[in-house]
């Protein structure tokens, strides 16, 4: 469905080149990165939390089995009709033969990674079925016809100039209106039309109980639930994941998911779906995609324990700089580098490398998957696998010989330090992607194991 | 081979070995100033709260704060005579017109300012979502101090829907600017009833 033209490199190079844009960009993302770091401590234990939350995942993952039968026996017994998909193709399938059993045509969806990793809203229009996403930042990247670049802020990337252009140029708005309260307000009467008007809604899952068969939506706009209550069809989409095992465990997990995304204390809303309303219809789909082959990857498994904050992207100096789109990923930034392998990784072989293994994600990531660590583990794999590109393996080829003896990193070192010193130009060019944005200091006159050498000679050896 | 059955089969295959489950009684909040902290970090999110001691005073602030001309329905029996009575059959699409919902809250959280309010408490699941104006009722005596003595109170729950409610709808996907009532209410006003 996708064709693959860039890498990341080649895209986060087209997103830096207006430099006041990036630096806006660059400095939303760390103020949300601080607001975080705000909320986070106001709660003394905190860190407990964290790791409490990650354990609850472990327990979840090693049991996954059960809990999903368990989920599935209670659903059913609160009137929700339970379907699987393994793909993107088979899930789609699903939704569309709900809505064509009603005859319905026209669907509201609130946030949902998920389908957006399924592209349900192309398969749905193909099928004469139209699709509006009803969270404000989704529906100003559909009607620009993007996907989301950060999975809570879908178009932290666009200046409100560039939203108010796209309001102007679909939904009739007066040329030259940006201000953020205004477009609001216009979207709200907007949608709130299509919220009445149709039958069908479908959201995404936050979490999911097994222990009682409800699932747990948040949002702060209200528009899942505007969708939902407002609906003849309700339908939720979740990967397997998403489960956790009894309802006291919401505690430890809404009191991480606001705080960590935004630095609120809870979102807005958290709603517990649990059975259908008189006269409604509700089903859930439970979808694979890639989930088991992930939880069958030890060193890679623990990435399943994501509860979708977007933490990891809001403080990642490389994701703050290059943008979400260029991660050609739904899911972007540090998590979405070690998901994306996992379900296609010729084609994702880039996102590993995408990054400074600098490790500030694992840091703050409230369920603790060790983000960095897998990243640099994934480099490993794609290499292994020959799907590196070209230049990292002829020049990792390149160190591995210069250090593979005293006598070639020794020569190596005198030759580039003369080349910087004499013929600077050799380096500091065009052809050397380091040089890109960089100035390149002088050489020193000699290494440390010259100086050392040296030293030893004029001052002995004796300590004095 | 179901599809079903074989994800079933994947997950058996390739999940981890046993790893047991956290006890997490040790997490618990306190009781002290609960009123104030509430009050600070609802107001904090762009709630209102007033303290009051009866209906009267409810229906008082609500005609001083908002316009009584245009459609105000409620929940509670103690506000009945003051507002239209929220009908639980009615289609939900016919409140698209509700300028104020006034509901009644189970409990309220004083770390995040949340209400709780299983659907009974709403009349109508669409209630708190589609009116213009939110106004929740909670009796003092039931603010906890987290989440944990919430979910503790809460149980399982005779609930088809339930949910947290911990302010004014909002958005900030422009530019990161504030906008309250992105698709729910514009505001959310608490009364603290002693």
């Amino acid at each position: 469905m996708e064709t693959k033209t860039k890498d990341h490199a080649a895209l986060a190079e087209a997103f830096i080149r207006d430099e006041e844009h990036v630096n806006w960009h660059d400095g939303a993302l760390w103020w949300i990165r601080q607001k975080r770091d705000i909320a986070s401590k106001q709660i003394p234990e905190w860190e407990a939390l964290r790791e409490t939350a990650s354990r609850i995942k472990s327990n979840v993952l090693s049991n996954l089995h059960d809990y999903l039968l368990q989920f599935e026996a209670n659903l059913i017994k609160n009137g929700i009709t339970v379907h699987w998909a393994s793909d993107a193709e088979e899930h789609n399938r699903i939704v569309y033969s709900i809505l064509k059993a009603r005859e319905i045509n026209q669907m509201i969806k609130s946030k949902s990674m998920l389908t957006e990793e399924c592209h349900l809203n192309e398969y749905l229009a193909e099928r004469g079925i139209d699709v509006i996403n009803s969270d404000l930042g989704e529906y100003i990247q559909q009607l620009d016809n993007e996907p989301p670049s950060h999975i809570v802020l879908p178009c932290i990337h666009k200046r409100k100039e560039e939203i108010g252009e796209i309001f102007h140029e679909h939904l009739g708005t007066e040329k030259g209106v940006s201000d953020p309260t205004t477009l609001t307000r216009f979207a709200r009467r907007h949608l709130r039309n299509a919220f009445i008007t149709r039958r069908a809604a479908l959201t995404g899952v936050n979490f999911a109980v097994a222990e009682t068969g409800e699932y747990v939506v948040c949002t702060n706009e209200g528009n899942a639930d505007m969708g939902a209550h407002l609906s003849d069809v309700q339908i939720a989409s979740m990967g397997l994941e998403k489960i956790i095992p009894q309802k006291k465990h919401l505690g430890i997990f809404l009191r991480l998911l606001a705080r960590s995304a935004t630095g609120q204390p809870i979102t807005i809303y958290s709603s517990h779906f649990k059975k259908p309303r008189a006269g409604q219809e509700m089903h859930l789909i439970l979808v694979d995609l890639g989930r088991t082959r992930q939880l069958g990857r030890p060193e890679f498994r623990e990435s399943l324990k994501c509860i979708k904050c977007g933490a990891c992207m809001n403080t990642c100096p490389v994701y703050r700089k290059s943008g979400g789109l260029s991660y050609h990923n739904t899911i972007s930034g540090p998590i979405g580098a070690i998901l994306a392998p996992n379900l296609d990784m010729k084609r994702h072989a880039d996102l590993p490398f995408a990054s400074t293994l600098c490790g500030s994600c694992s840091n703050v990531c409230p369920v603790k998957i060790n983000i960095h660590d897998q990243l640099y583990q994934w480099r490993q794999v794609i290499v292994k696998e020959g799907f590196a590109a070209n230049t990292k393996v002829l020049g990792m080829k390149a160190m591995a010989w210069t250090l593979s003896s005293p006598n070639s990193y020794t020569r190596m070192g005198r030759a580039g330090r003369w080349v910087l010193n004499n013929i600077p130009f050799a380096i500091n060019n065009k052809l050397n992607p380091w040089y890109k944005q960089r100035e390149m200091p002088d050489g020193p006159k000699e290494s440390f194991g010259e100086w050392y050498a040296k030293n030893q000679k004029e001052n002995g050896s004796d300590k004095k | 081979m179901s599809t079903r059955e074989s994800i079933l089969a994947a997950v058996l295959k390739n999940q981890p070995p046993a790893s047991p489950l956290p006890d997490i009684s040790a997490f618990q909040g306190t009781d002290q100033d609960i009123v104030a902290r509430y009050r600070a970090v609802f107001t904090g999110i762009g709630g209102s709260v007033f303290e009051v001691e009866n209906f009267a005073e409810i229906n008082d602030r609500i005609r001083e704060n908002f316009d009584a001309t245009k459609r105000i329905l409620t929940t509670l029996p103690g506000l009945a005579g003051y507002f239209e009575q929220l009908s639980t059959t009615a289609d939900p699409r016919t409140f698209d017109d509700v300028e104020l919902a006034v509901i009644e809250a189970q409990l309220a959280v004083a770390e995040n300012g949340a209400v709780w309010l299983p659907e009974q408490r709403m009349g109508q699941r669409i209630i708190p979502y589609i009116c213009q104006h939110l106004a929740v009722v909670v009796p003092v005596a039931t603010i906890v101090p987290t989440l944990h003595e919430a979910y503790a109170q809460i149980g399982e729950g005779d609930y088809g829907f339930g949910a947290f409610i911990g302010g004014p709808s909002k958005t900030a996907d422009i530019e990161q600017a504030l906008v309250m009532g992105a698709h729910g209410p514009i505001t959310m006003t608490v009364f603290i009833l002693k």
